[in-house]
């Protein structure tokens, strides 16, 4: 596994609700960021929770340096009209953009596809103007991805003429391009998480131009014992026999054992049912994707700090 | 309405547990962030509510894991509800007072079937169901997932067929998007814009030189797509009655008493910022807010008094520790390793669990139910594993 993720210059990180993707998103951004690569990172869901991975306050579309080499911005689709509007449309538009908006929500719902290709199309578009060295896209969840990474096609198959139609070349020229843009997909070793992951590796392929870059594997419980030693730990364990390890332990630790022993078990049959969905997700995959393991961080909280580390953690895998 | 909303907080503060709140409403909403557990925790209240309280009770899930279907004795289900069959209840040795129902939404298909609803004549049935664009539309709008589940949600419970509907709503975007779109749906199909698109091709020309950001709507999109919407529309216009009433219908189910909503959540950050700001909205829409269900919680023992302590003493002391534990299975070394192994383990679990803690109490500041359900170390494979997860939120 090399660098190479991060020469690419667009990357969409999605993946199942729950599973991380912002973090991850967030994470390798700031990476790229620290590794000199001027960065911009793109939240796509309106919800702000991207300000939280870096202790920022609120993002809005005009995008703004939150470190060194690191900008953050989150998609607003009228603004994007507005923008593209104002960049291809000669004439002045101030007066016409008040009515416009109000009646873009309808438009934009509509006509299907309108909203994503303002959604992608604003980042292909940086990508085009090359005002960054790479832009991370903290992008929707995988029920929808494809939905948005397919828009240009869509419109193209459904609008013959006008503006939109004409842009659609350029942008599926820089989507399908490996050496350009490609999709993270985030999963956490658990079952729908994978499935899910498997779906979406399967549509992107038939359904958009985009190469998958990587898959990222988030919360990886650490391995407690060797086998030997789970020998060890199971007669630790073991209730019977009077007294149980267990006791003899409490009575010199001066404290209850039983728990601590209990969570030991707990940590050990998670990770247990979980890399049975972790082999099968490796299996399954298409052979030579990338796979990167982002370990379970044990922390007090999702703020800056765990941004850090899981870039830290990103950064080995990536051989940086 | 303040007074309304007291009398709800009042109801919703002497409801107590998720037995007798299923047991006193007829439609029980799941709602929260997506991969918080939702169409489990759904299936395992209905699977309860069936077992304990009887009658006919249907499970409305959207999307399940196939695991799921296993777990209730089905092969798959569809749009069609399908009963579980008695013997799935039988093979985990319970006898279930009632009956367990459950159904899948298929999007697509309750499309088709409003459409067949509301089509004034056959012909334009045919003609908007053969339209691309309708495909597009009910495929990719985001909302018309929401919409489309509400709607069938409407549908089901208006029949009578059941006692009580539990549902899990569609991973939306934002998890309050589902309870707009019966007013979002009305809204579009009576606004100015379509109603604009609809007219004949030679009247919108006039209009339109009067009216400046149509034509940018032209140039951006292309004239002949504009037509395409507008013909598509004016098929769709003739519904626009029975629909909009439909919504409405929509809208007043979900505002009824009988019906009540279930805020699932996992103690992880976003999913609770995400359950916080839902229940702002039900609050704030009227809507009643039955119970929070708290999913994947760590246990209560990893805050239990004294295990700090001795967590510490266990890898501090390991190696005279392991001298003195009976029956060793290895060597006294590795026995001290596994010692430190545990100790450590649960003191980085311990950080999670005093976090979630602080979360909770939060949380626990609005006055409805709130059920925890600790973390399963194993997949939930068949009805006992529901039942056995419907227990632990039951009282």
């Amino acid at each position: 596994m090399t660098t190479e993720l991060l020469d690419r210059r667009l990357l969409f990180v999605t993946g199942k609700g729950g599973v991380g993707k912002t973090t991850i998103a967030a994470s390798l951004a700031l990476l790229a960021a620290q590794h000199g690569k001027r960065t911009l990172v793109g939240e796509v869901d309106a919800k702000g929770n991207l300000a939280d991975f870096f202790e920022i306050g609120p993002t809005s579309f005009q995008e703004r340096e939150v470190a060194d080499n690191l900008f953050a911005m989150s998609m607003d689709t009228e603004e994007s009209l507005k923008e593209y509007l104002s960049l291809q449309l000669k004439v002045p538009l101030v007066a016409r953009i008040g009515p416009l908006a109000r009646t873009f929500d309808f438009v934009a719902n509509a006509a299907p596809g309108v909203k994503e290709i303002l959604t992608v199309g604003k980042f292909l578009w940086e990508v085009r103007e090359r005002s960054y060295d790479l832009i991370v896209v903290d992008a929707v969840a995988t029920g929808h991805i494809t939905g948005q990474l397919a828009a240009p096609q869509a419109i193209q198959e459904l609008v013959q003429v006008g503006m939109v139609r004409d842009q659609t070349g350029w942008m599926l020229d820089i989507l399908g391009d490996p050496a350009q843009t490609g999709v993270v997909v985030v999963a956490a070793p658990e079952e729908m998480p994978v499935n899910e992951t498997l779906e979406l590796v399967e549509r992107l392929g038939t359904e958009t131009v985009v190469d998958l870059a990587a898959v990222v594997v988030n919360r990886v419980l650490p391995e407690l014992f060797s086998r030997s030693e789970e020998e060890i730990f199971d007669a630790l364990a073991d209730p019977s026999g009077d007294p149980s390890p267990a006791d003899v332990l409490s009575e010199a630790v001066g404290g209850p054992v039983r728990p601590i022993l209990d969570g030991a078990q707990l940590a050990v049959s998670l990770r247990r049912t979980r890399s049975v969905h972790l082999t099968r997700l490796r299996d399954e995959l298409p052979e030579g994707t990338p796979l990167l393991y982002v370990p379970y961080l044990f922390q007090r909280s999702h703020g800056a700090r765990a941004t850090r580390q899981v870039a830290e953690h990103l950064g080995e895998e990536l051989g940086f | 309405m303040a007074k309304a909303k007291a009398a709800r907080k009042k109801q919703a503060a002497t409801t107590g547990s998720i037995e007798q709140l299923l047991a006193a409403k007829e439609i029980v909403i799941h709602c929260g962030s997506g991969g918080v557990g939702k169409t489990t925790t759904a299936a395992a209240a209905a699977a309860m509510a069936a077992v304990h309280h009887g009658g006919k009770v249907l499970v409305l899930t959207v999307d399940p894991a196939r695991r799921l279907a296993n777990a209730l004795g089905l092969e798959s289900f569809g749009n069609v509800e399908t009963r579980v069959p008695p013997e799935a209840f039988a093979a985990v040795g319970v006898e279930p007072r009632g009956e367990l129902w459950a159904a899948m939404l298929d999007t697509k298909q309750s499309w088709d079937d409003l459409v067949h609803r509301h089509a004034p004549d056959a012909a334009t049935r045919d003609a908007i169901l053969a339209n691309p664009l309708y495909k597009n539309i009910t495929g990719r709008f985001v909302q018309s997932h929401d919409y489309i589940a509400m709607e069938r949600l409407y549908e089901i419970h208006a029949s009578g067929t059941y006692d009580l509907i539990v549902v899990d709503t569609p991973p939306t975007r934002n998890a309050i998007d589902f309870l707009e779109a019966p007013e979002r749906m009305a809204d579009f199909f009576s606004s100015r814009l379509l109603r604009w698109l609809t007219v004949p091709a030679r009247s919108r020309v006039l209009s339109m030189a009067s009216k400046p950001f149509y034509s940018v709507a032209d140039r951006i999109l292309g004239s002949k797509f504009l037509e395409d919407i507008a013909e598509f529309f004016l098929l769709f216009q003739t519904m626009y009655d029975g629909f909009v009433e439909r919504a409405k219908a929509v809208t007043r189910t979900l505002e009824d008493r009988r019906t009540t909503f279930v805020v699932v959540s996992t103690l992880e950050s976003a999913p609770v910022r995400e359950a916080e700001f839902f229940i702002d909205a039900l609050e704030e829409r009227g809507l009643h807010l039955g119970a929070v269900v708290l999913n994947k919680v760590l246990p209560a023992w990893f805050l239990e008094r004294g295990t700090t302590g001795a967590a510490k003493a266990l890898v501090a002391r390991s190696d005279e520790l392991a001298a003195a534990v009976p029956d060793p299975a290895g060597p006294p070394e590795q026995v001290a390793r596994v010692l430190r192994e545990v100790g450590e383990s649960f003191l980085n679990f311990q950080v999670v669990a005093k976090r979630e803690a602080e979360t909770r109490a939060e949380l626990a500041a609005a006055p409805d139910v709130i059920a925890s359900i600790p973390y399963f170390d194993h997949d939930i494979t068949d009805l006992a594993g529901l039942l056995e997860l419907g227990e632990q939120i039951w009282r």
